[in-house]
């Protein structure tokens, strides 16, 4: 069962009635070949105009789609074999944070990136996609061990940020993501960090340090979710469309601001209505993408990597 | 694209005027409500003769603490906050920024500086909190970007004082990233095997404390500070339950061993120049 968003209830209504319009000629053996042809493409006419027209907040409730595909249906769907790695080593396995070496298009690589849960239990299991200092630190035991190994690194980033709870501070949440982005600077091998969904704060970016950092079309990537945002500039929840709009945290937004290297496209209608077709679209952006790293030495992959973060900010002076 | 922004002049402030607090006669500490000589206070290094109570200072007191003489050269002074979003909340971001400049004195909520320390030459970022919040924005991440270039190129240690709500969410995504330029900075002052100290004072929480204030080969405290990653409402409202008596305090983030010491303020410059001693 499909779950529809507000703005997607438009063609909720048409795919209900082409359903029914199916059944009607099952039933009675008339011939609607017509009648679904001019439906299929209202449906597809009406997707087109509303996902030309998504406000930010329409995408931020997009990247959070509970049918959106989340990090294991991508690496299940792109790998032609995965072998999940767990634990930190020295506390525990975190379930927010998955990864493991995998074989994409032939090629070794390690993947890494926040898990979230389908259903209450799964959700409940992932920490809702909210990592511990845990996982940051089995994300970067993993990414020492793909540079040891000398595999490319591939993250996959989704979450509405780090775990704000009380043993996540007695154990060095801060500590945890300053030491990734230190490190993640440094490794010798390519390194692809992509938005597939929310990219809330240091918690997202604890693992998006990254030669090339990509998002998926309909993904945000801020410093704080709209919510949040809303209730400490306006004190009230109330204004979280409006805080979308000042934060600029879409893909275009962030591209255009060249706070990332680029934009993943999602199947028309959003990487929710076809799991298989967004799984092969970004299969073919990473292939690509590890292509142009590998041409790369490492040290000159490493000075473009700094120089690339060390130029972001605008200041007046 | 260029990402700096040059004007010829930034906002003419007379800071001195301004920084300074009222130089009242006395002072009364918060904590014990005793009082003091202003001037007893700020010999004391702003603590309190009484109960030790650690006063929130800024860049200024802790420039004259640490500066032989109070002499220092200041970097990027003039550097001021661009508006890279058009950002707009209850109020345009340039017109709070200005107001806060004529408000402090102060351009930004990072001061960055070199000088003598017991005659040895350091680099030194001070975050001032009266700043919306010292809040990091692209002012903040790039002043302490270049303050570090400074360390670097005058293989100078340097020294890091933070005191910040997080990140400025006016800057959104930039304010983000300064967290990812901090870090790249100090990646290549590591490399160098140039000293960095990082000094937590109260409060630390958000994007500092997740990227360059811990990332010090020390890091260090000031007594009562409070540390932290979440702030303590957003982590009293996450898990429903009232937080145990000193969590988040400088005592506690030592115990649970993400501090190298907490530096009473008194003891701060000497007990700096000797652990930068024993390093040369
Ligand atoms: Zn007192």
């Amino acid at each position: 069962m499909r779950t529809y968003l507000d703005f997607e209830k438009p063609i909720a209504d048409l795919e209900a009635r082409l359903e029914e319009t199916r059944k009607l000629a099952e039933r009675t053996g008339v011939d609607v070949s017509d009648a679904v042809d001019i439906l299929e493409k209202s449906i597809d006419k009406l997707q087109f105009e509303i996902f030309q027209n998504l406000t930010r907040w329409q995408r931020v409730q997009l990247s959070r789609h509970p049918d959106r595909p989340y990090t294991l249906d991508y690496i299940e769907r792109m790998c032609d074999q995965f072998i999940e790695l767990h634990g930190d080593r020295s506390v525990r396995d975190d379930p927010a944070m998955v990864g493991g070496f995998g074989e994409i298009g032939g090629q070794s690589v390690m993947i890494i990136g926040q898990q979230k849960g389908r259903n209450t239990k799964q959700r409940q299991h992932r920490n809702f996609g909210m990592p511990n200092p845990e996982g940051y630190r089995k994300a970067l035991r993993l990414m020492q061990l793909a540079e040891k190994f000398n595999k490319p690194i591939i993250t996959l980033i989704d979450t509405p940020g780090a775990f704000p709870g009380l043993e996540a501070e007695e154990r060095g949440q801060g500590e945890a993501i300053a030491r990734n982005l230190r490190e993640m600077m440094t490794l010798k091998v390519p390194v692809i960090c992509i938005v597939i969904g929310e990219g809330a704060s240091g918690g997202a970016l604890g693992i998006a340090i990254g030669d090339r950092v990509l998002m998926l079309e309909n993904a945000w990537y801020s410093v704080i979710s709209p919510e949040n945002c809303s209730t400490i500039l306006w004190r009230s929840w109330n204004y979280k469309e409006q805080a979308a709009e000042a934060m600029k945290p879409t893909a275009r937004d962030m591209k255009q601001a060249g706070l990332i290297d680029g934009i993943v496209e999602e199947p028309i209608g959003g990487a929710h209505t076809d799991h298989a077709a967004m799984a092969d679209i970004l299969k073919t952006v990473i292939l690509a993408t590890l292509e142009e790293l590998n041409a790369l030495t490492p040290q000159e992959r490493i000075s473009q990597r700094i120089d690339k973060f060390c130029n972001m900010g605008v200041v007046l002076e | 694209m260029s990402w700096f922004i040059r004007k010829d002049k930034g906002i003419q402030t007379p800071t001195e005027m301004k920084r300074e607090a009222p130089d009242g006669l006395w002072y009364q500490c918060p904590n014990c409500k005793k009082v003091m000589h202003t001037r007893e206070h700020k010999l004391n290094a702003y603590t309190c003769v009484h109960c030790n109570y650690h006063e929130k200072i800024g860049s200024d007191a802790y420039f004259s603490i640490l500066f032989d003489d109070n002499q220092f050269t200041e970097l990027d002074a003039t550097m001021i906050s661009a508006d890279p979003l058009n950002f707009v909340d209850t109020k345009a971001y340039p017109d709070r920024v200005k107001s806060t400049i004529s408000k402090t004195g102060l351009r930004d909520a990072v001061r960055t500086a070199y000088g003598p320390m017991n005659e040895e030459q350091i680099t030194i970022a001070c975050m001032d909190f009266g700043f919306i919040g010292g809040s990091m924005g692209s002012v903040v991440g790039e002043k302490i970007a270049r303050a570090i270039d400074h360390s670097l190129k005058t293989n100078t240690p340097f020294l890091m004082i933070s005191r910040s709500g997080g990140a400025r969410m006016m800057e959104a995504g930039f304010s983000l990233m300064q967290m990812a330029k901090t870090s790249a900075k100090l990646a290549l002052l590591a490399e160098a095997k140039i000293p960095y100290i990082s000094l937590l004072t109260d409060p630390t929480t958000g994007g500092v404390t997740a990227s360059f204030a811990m990332l010090g080969d020390f890091n260090i405290a000031e007594p009562g500070a409070l540390i932290g990653f979440a702030g303590p409402r957003v982590i009293r409202e996450t898990i429903g339950k009232d937080l145990p008596k000193g969590f988040q305090s400088a005592e506690f983030v030592l115990d649970h061993g993400f501090l190298d010491f907490i530096v009473d303020r008194k003891d701060l410059k000497d007990k700096l120049s000797s652990l930068l001693q024993m390093l040369k």
